[in-house]
């Protein structure tokens, strides 16, 4: 055939484009491992065994390390998602199962968009009001309170989603067996969207494990290993935010190893998400 | 063991069925210029549909009476009468879009899963009116079984497809859960090829596989009605078969109601034939009336593939 130069002005394009493409591509991924890199320089060397065992010891130029806070913000998180994923997982079901609610339906879904694109400190003052001011302290409630309603819309959108690709044949065919609607959801639809469900809860806990925002304002931060929820409560984040901000070389450092522990934690969980997700049924009859 | 000569075997067309008064219908004289039953349909102006006297008797186990179905503004079953003979296999035949599956869904009421739909007249089952106000929905679906066009195991072990009916009816019984298991896979006659995997996933089972096994889930309720929409469009001839074989197995236990736009199907497995028309029903009879002397020559043009 042959070139003209429209041909190869159309070629060009073409090569240019998909250039581009992959120089976005491992600009991205360039500068996540920098960060990263950065991140391990810096933090490695602050990073021991005692960070991971030991309380802070009060002083400043040896300050121990950060066991109450990755055990705070384990807790944290745990407390969140016994409030946020049954909530989050009973609106998704709602949501993709309950068609014929309409004019209900999309003021909840458009609620639950607007929630998920509430910046996180507005949460956390929500929190201050609602549970710290009440309560009359600091306090771990507050944390677990604002971390969850963060975790909600994420996890109602995502199950919607999820549910949404169990076909309507299963549907059908446990109705016409007899089944109520309750049994369908319980027996047919939810396990046919285990994988995928957990998926989505697991995101969403990825997102609040970083959270520092709404947690300055409720729980506040401990340097205690004080895990009752009526108290401050520990936090990484918070630690990390606390010691970073402070005036004092030693701390600043141990924030650095706080941050490389944080950002592995995130890394460990999304690579967990992707191995669930790679197995979930869902993505094999979708 | 035989003492007399062997007859040669009886062909899958159910002769036998034929009724003596088809005699006195082949009989009735056809006016040359007559009253086009398809065209008369097509201009929404009222006929009259061929009903065969034996299946004029209104003691079906399923009677169809005066129902119309609309999907928002659009009719798409209009005034249809049928009676479902009870022990037999009634097929639904007709062009694409002419509410035969429509019809069929309105007998376990799953056209209640689509928005917009609105029914007039009713059906009975077994007796019990499917769309009186206090019509226990649930009961009704344990009692009229469904197959679906495209085979559609849950997701599960062949076990738990098998059982699912009897589980939410609150069998826990492992004993009887497993008799019914066994039975039913025998009745679907998939037995022999997955007794020795009953826990392994129904999605590993082939197509037609996966067809007997919905068959296998449907009947271990022990439905009165079987509801057949179009089992086999979904599979190669040779399961097409052991389906056909199948449903003229199940037949002598249970009611089934099936649509197939197959014509050698319809003729194959069925005792009983309605046609239908752009939502209306033109004729209805026994099968081997229906197929060799019909009663009106639109039937007939159908069924000989002139349109549809």
């Amino acid at each position: 055939m042959r070139r003209t130069a429209y041909d190869l002005y159309r070629r060009s394009l073409s090569a240019l484009i998909f250039a581009g493409c992959v120089g976005c591509a491992v600009l991205i991924v360039g500068v996540l491992g920098w960060v990263i890199g950065y991140l391990s320089s810096i933090g490695a060397s602050s990073l021991s065994i005692g960070f991971f065992t030991e309380l802070p010891s009060g002083d400043v130029a040896n300050p121990g390390g950060m066991k109450h806070a990755i055990l705070g913000t384990l807790a944290l998180v745990a407390m969140a998602g016994v409030i946020g994923v049954p909530l989050g997982v009973a609106t998704g079901i709602y949501l993709a199962e309950f068609k014929q609610d309409r004019y209900i339906l999309a003021p909840v879904r458009f609620t639950a968009d607007v929630l998920a694109g509430v910046p996180s400190i507005v949460i956390g003052i929500l929190g201050y009001e609602l549970v710290v001011v009440p309560m009359g302290s600091y306090n771990g409630w507050a944390g677990a309170f604002a971390l969850a309603f963060i975790m909600v819309p994420i996890v109602a959108r995502t199950s919607e989603e999820m549910l949404r690709l169990v076909p309507d044949s299963y549907r059908a065919a446990s109705l016409a067996l007899g089944a109520t609607k309750a049994q369908t959801i319980t027996r047919v639809v939810l396990p046919a969207a285990t994988g995928s469900l957990i998926t989505g809860i697991m995101l969403a806990l990825a997102r609040i494990c970083g959270e520092t925002a709404p947690l300055l304002f409720t729980a506040l931060g401990s340097r205690l290993l004080t895990l009752d929820p009526n108290k401050p409560f520990p936090s990484l984040t918070v630690q990390i935010y606390t010691y970073a901000t402070g005036p004092y070389p030693e701390q600043k450092r141990l924030a650095w190893a706080g941050i490389l522990v944080l950002v592995a934690l995130l890394l460990a969980l999304n690579a967990l998400i992707r191995y669930v997700a790679s197995r979930s049924i869902t993505r094999s009859i979708a | 063991m035989n003492e007399t000569p062997s007859k040669p075997a009886m062909s899958p067309v159910k002769v036998e069925a034929i009724d003596p008064l088809d005699s006195a219908v082949l009989d009735m004289p056809r006016q040359a210029p007559r009253f086009n039953v398809l065209s008369a349909i097509q201009n929404d102006q009222p006929h009259a549909p061929a009903i065969h006297p034996s299946v004029a008797h209104g003691k079906g186990i399923v009677e169809i009476k005066d129902f119309s179905l609309y999907y928002g503004p659009k009719k798409t079953v209009h005034s249809v009468s049928l009676s479902i003979p009870v022990g037999h296999v009634t097929a639904l035949i007709g062009p694409s879009g002419c509410g035969k599956s429509t019809l069929l869904r309105s007998v376990n009421r799953l056209n209640d899963l689509v928005d917009g739909v609105r029914t007039t007249g009713d059906i009975l089952v077994g007796g019990e009116s499917v769309y009186a106000p206090g019509t226990d929905v649930i009961d009704l679906r344990r009692r009229v079984g469904m197959v679906f066009q495209k085979s559609n195991p849950f997701p599960m072990s062949i076990f738990d497809n098998v059982v699912y009916g009897l589980r939410i009816h609150g069998e826990r019984r492992r004993s009887v859960l497993e008799e019914v298991c066994e039975r039913s896979l025998r009745g679907a006659a998939l037995w022999d090829e997955v007794k020795d995997r009953l826990q392994s996933s129904a999605m590993g089972l082939s197509g037609g596989q996966q067809q007997r096994l919905c068959i296998a889930r449907a009947i271990a309720v022990e439905p009165q009605v079987l509801l057949m929409d179009e089992p086999c469009s979904a599979l190669d001839p040779i399961a097409t078969l052991k389906i056909e074989e199948l449903i003229l197995e199940i037949s002598q236990k249970y009611t089934v109601l099936i649509v197939t736009h197959n014509m050698g199907q319809a003729s194959r497995v069925s005792d009983y034939t309605a046609f239908m028309y752009l939502g209306r029903l033109v004729e209805y009879g026994p099968t081997s009336h229906i197929f060799q002397t019909p009663t009106l020559p639109e039937t007939e043009q159908y069924i000989t593939g002139k349109f549809g």
